[in-house]
């Protein structure tokens, strides 16, 4: 599974969370001011080379980039047609760095300890009336969901083709949301059992 | 590792007084009028799909609760009390799927020991998983589990918080037989009381009492062989 953390004894992986989602997002930023070839492609290279350091091999590293590959070449026509081919380049580079390094950050990091920072960084927000450890709870059950309602979505195609139907978005889109909800209605309950409203 | 039987005859069993309850879901009666004293350590409920045995269950921890009557357990009413009652009932489901609340292994049994803190909290979950046979899979993602693995973690997880009562709504209807057995084996061992809704009757062996329902009302109360007997002879 993609995005997932998998355990490890690697420097990455023992980084504080806090640590490593500040540098993500200092690149973020330093690549959106900067926009310009050499800072993209030191932030790529440095991506790739990050993975090995956390022990992670090509496959790995493959499995992350290949989903926004299409998207990143359809980005770059575009901007180069419309704009600049060296801006297209600075672009393309520049995402994918960034999503490589978020993946690096996911894979080397437990959900809690994200959800520790996302948490403590909403304290102050507390004023305003927003429930950090609400947040950091929906986050956790985010992540969570995302392989149950993929398991259920290849259960009703599974029961489709048994009925012999034809692929159809309604079809498929109907009994996939039911059953997204009686899921998170379970879940919910769940979470009421073990105390969350209390 | 086992728990030492020893101490079912120490501990403090908590009485579950179920005093005039109905229950209905909109005009829909589900249950009628209950009453009923529980206080052995282990207490069965069986019933035909859809007799209110999941309401029943769902009663016992204040996740339903009574459209009329009261329900208390150890005095403490589900109506008012409720997050006191959570305290001290866990509740397991029959989908393991379902009660995961966190991504892994690890994380969903040290979920119900948020509130302690983390050193205290990680020794904790780590004397559960080892106890469980969980302890290798700690970092393991919950959804890469089999069924039955999933069940064992859904059952640390809550037993990890110390409850006084463990509620199972049918825990092991979507498992095989080995992992039915191994979940009712280590559900055995327990020092608490324990209430359990199942369909797998030899489950049932060695209960102290066995409830019958049908059509919301308790309409047999016994002892396992009993009441068995008595299911049988109402399914015909
Ligand atoms: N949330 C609900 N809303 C409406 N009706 C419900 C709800 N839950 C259960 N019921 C109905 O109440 C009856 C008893 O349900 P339940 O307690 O789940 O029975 P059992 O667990 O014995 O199968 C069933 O007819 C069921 O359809
Ligand atoms: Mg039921």
């Amino acid at each position: 599974m993609r995005f997932l953390y998998r355990p490890g004894s690697s420097p990455l992986h023992r980084c504080p969370a806090g640590a490593k989602l500040l540098l993500l997002v200092a690149a973020g930023v330093g690549l959106v001011l900067l926009r310009d070839p050499l800072p993209a492609s030191a932030a790529l290279l440095a991506a790739v080379l990050l993975y090995p350091v956390a022990s992670f091999g090509p496959r790995v590293l493959w499995q992350q980039a290949r989903p926004v590959l299409p998207v990143l070449v359809v980005v770059g026509v575009l901007h180069g047609l419309s704009a600049s081919w060296p801006g297209a380049y600075v672009t393309v580079v520049g995402l994918l760095a960034l999503v490589l390094l978020a993946a690096l950050v996911t894979l080397t990091t437990r959900t809690t300890a994200l959800v520790d920072v996302v948490v403590r960084v909403l304290r102050p927000l507390r004023i305003v009336g927003v429930d950090p450890e609400r947040v950091g709870l929906l986050l956790a059950l985010g992540v969570r969901s995302v392989p149950v309602v993929l398991d259920l979505a290849a259960e009703v195609r599974e029961a489709q083709h048994a009925r012999g139907l034809a692929a159809s978005p309604r079809a498929f889109a109907v009994p996939l949301v039911v059953r997204s909800m009686r899921h998170a209605d379970a879940l919910g309950e769940a979470l009421a059992a073990r105390g969350v409203d209390d | 590792m086992t728990i030492a039987t020893g101490l079912w005859d120490d501990r403090p069993v908590p009485l579950i007084e179920l005093d005039g309850v109905s229950h209905a879901y909109g005009e829909r009666a589900v249950l009628r009028d209950l009453t009923l004293r529980l206080e052995e350590h282990r207490i069965g409920v069986v019933g035909g799909n859809g007799s209110g045995k999941s309401t029943l269950a769902r009663l016992l921890n204040g996740l339903v609760l009574p459209t009329a009557g009261r329900v208390r357990i150890d005095g403490l009413d589900t109506a008012h009390e409720g997050h006191q009652v959570r305290r001290r009932v866990g509740f397991v489901f029959t989908d393991p799927d379902a009660q995961i609340v966190m991504p892994t292994v690890g994380e969903d049994v040290a979920f119900g020991l948020r509130r302690l803190p983390r050193a205290e909290a990680d020794r904790r979950s780590r004397e559960w998983l080892e106890r469980f046979g969980l302890a290798d899979l700690c970092d393991h993602p919950a959804h890469l589990l089999s069924g039955g693995q999933k069940q064992l973690l859904a059952l640390a997880s809550v037993l990890v918080t110390e409850p006084d009562l463990l509620v199972m709504d049918e825990p092991t209807t979507l498992l095989d037989l080995a992992n039915a057995r191994h979940v009712a084996h280590l559900v055995a061992e327990l020092p608490q009381q324990v209430v359990m809704v199942t369909h797998q009757l030899h489950l049932l062996d060695g209960f102290d009492r066995v409830l019958v329902v049908d059509d919301g009302r308790i309409v047999h109360d016994g002892p396992p062989a009993d009441s068995l007997a008595h299911y049988e002879a109402l399914v015909g």
